[in-house]
């Protein structure tokens, strides 16, 4: 009894801590799955595969995931001017959207993993109210 | 068995899809460019509409809310234009000058407002006049109810016809399934009015129950151009279909288009919406585009300055970001052209007084098509 004690509370300290994040960010990408559905669908498709040379793609996307502030910037203001994105150079232009610091994140957290993309990291209110246009 | 009941599916699907559109209407680059282009107005994110003053002024709808003047290469922001609900699709979008604006002064704007208890936004209508830079005699005319925090489809454009009544557009505001086949609600419809917003007693819906009143045809899903035609008078509208399906509708009295129940588009997830593309008492397309390229704009060509261009009809394409030039024979579709092709997205067009073209183009401003003699 005594040996299983300690695998229980770590479980339990181990569920306690992770499973309400988990829970957070599964809510989170519901509700961007809702605003991707609404804003961003019509270009960069259902499966975020976009359309080559003109909508670039969001799933397994470098730019996307490496480059989280830029990303998050282009969400939040619109996007304008070249960037390259898995090799390919990309010249368009996204309207300001008009979204909320809150469903910027929850996008951001519903393109970051779904489509083979994945990360750690999910992306806070917090952190997108502290990205400014420039 | 029941894999080759799938096999023949999938073979009628794939073939009914791949067959959708006859070889003729695949839009060419011409040979021989009729023009040249130079800019005249830059540094306009989004020039959603522009219309042309008597005194040869341009007046530009920016879609952030900003309406700009420009004239002899100077850009004013006129003031007292309405807050603007900048969200998705909406924002400040059309702008159209009364046909007697000489005299009466009366200039109309469509925009997205959240004005109302609820949250969100909806299509609005309005009208004013020009003084000192700024709006002043401003009127509301029509604001499309509910509001909601959809981010797409607001329609809006805005045409007069010959007898001085005013057509705008309102899409569906992404409620497919409850807003464009209920005349009793806005949304996915093109609206008639009298100059200062009023209800002309011979509308179709006049006398209906529970109707919007303001309704002049329904079924529609986002249309993003409205133009006179020329000759007939007639107010034609195109409209974003879903993926395929973008189209272009000659507006008749009372009619239903058919969305979401006929239409020639797939959704966005590649899942079929409807097996029909039409359906007795709902009105075919005059033309339709597979693929989508998400048109806005439109404006017919009745100058002569274009080599043979004279009663085409230009269309401008967000998706592929080039301007449409289809070559009509009465009301068929005969020919495409791509104009314009990696220009930007090109947001709105109009033929100026001075018979030339104006293209809004996004990123950029305004570009106009210089004729090469």
């Amino acid at each position: 009894m005594k040996y299983l004690l300690l695998p229980y509370l770590s479980l339990v300290l181990f569920l306690g801590f992770f499973l309400p994040q988990d829970k957070e960010l599964e809510e989170s990408m519901e509700r961007g799955r809702d605003i991707y559905t609404d804003f961003c669908v019509q270009c960069h498709l259902e499966n975020g595969e976009g359309v080559a040379g003109t909508f670039p793609p969001l799933a397994k996307s470098d730019y996307l995931m490496e480059k989280r502030k830029e990303s998050i910037r282009g969400i939040k203001y619109g996007q304008q001017g070249e960037i390259v994105v898995n090799g390919e150079t990309y010249n368009n232009m996204m309207m300001p959207l008009g979204l909320t610091d809150g469903e910027v994140a929850d996008v951001m957290n519903y393109i970051t993993h779904t489509w083979g993309n994945s990360t750690d990291i999910t992306t806070t209110v917090e952190e997108v109210a502290a990205i400014h246009k420039n | 068995m029941k894999i080759s009941i799938l096999s023949i599916y999938i073979f009628v699907v794939m073939t009914s899809v791949s067959c959708g559109q006859e070889p003729k209407n695949e839009v060419k680059v011409p040979e021989n460019m009729v023009f040249t282009t130079e800019t005249v107005v830059d540094g306009i994110p989004i020039p959603w509409g522009m219309a042309f003053l008597p005194d040869g002024a341009m007046l530009i709808t920016e879609k952030s809310g900003e309406l700009i003047h420009f004239k002899d290469g100077s850009k004013t922001v006129i003031g007292n234009v309405p807050e603007v609900y900048v969200r998705g699709q909406g924002g400040l979008l059309d702008v159209e000058l009364h046909p007697d604006y000489k005299n009466n002064g009366w200039l109309y704007l469509s925009y997205s407002s959240a004005e109302g208890d609820d949250k969100g936004g909806n299509t609005a209508i309005m009208r004013a006049r020009l003084k000192d830079n700024k709006l002043v005699d401003v009127q509301q005319l029509y604001k499309a109810t509910p509001n909601t925090s959809k981010g797409q489809h607001f329609g809006s454009r805005l045409e007069f016809d010959n007898e001085g009544y005013l057509y705008f557009s309102i899409g569906e505001r992404g409620d497919r399934d409850i807003n464009p086949q209920n005349i009793g609600r806005d949304g996915g419809k093109i609206y008639r009015v009298k100059d200062d917003g009023s209800i002309p007693s011979d509308n179709p819906f006049v006398g209906t129950d529970g109707a919007k009143t303001a309704i002049y045809s329904y079924g529609h899903r986002n249309p993003q151009g409205l133009a006179k035609h020329p000759e007939t008078g007639e107010i034609w509208d195109h409209e974003h279909g879903p993926r395929g399906g973008d189209e272009i509708n000659i507006i008749a009295k009372g009619k239903n288009y058919g969305w979401p129940v006929v239409t020639y588009g797939i959704n966005y997830s590649g899942t079929p919406i409807t097996d029909k593309t039409e359906m007795e008492g709902m009105e075919a397309p005059i033309h339709y585009w597979v693929p989508s390229i998400a048109p806005s704009g439109m404006a017919f060509v009745t100058s002569d300055k274009y080599a043979d261009w004279k009663g085409s009809l230009l269309v401008g394409s967000l998706s592929f970001q080039y301007l449409e030039r289809l070559v009509l024979d009465g009301t068929k579709v005969v020919a495409r052209e791509k104009l314009l092709a990696d220009m930007g997205r090109v947001r709105s067009v109009r033929q100026g007084p001075d018979g030339l073209i104006y293209v809004g183009v996004e990123g950029k401003g305004i570009v106009k098509l210089v004729p090469k003699n």
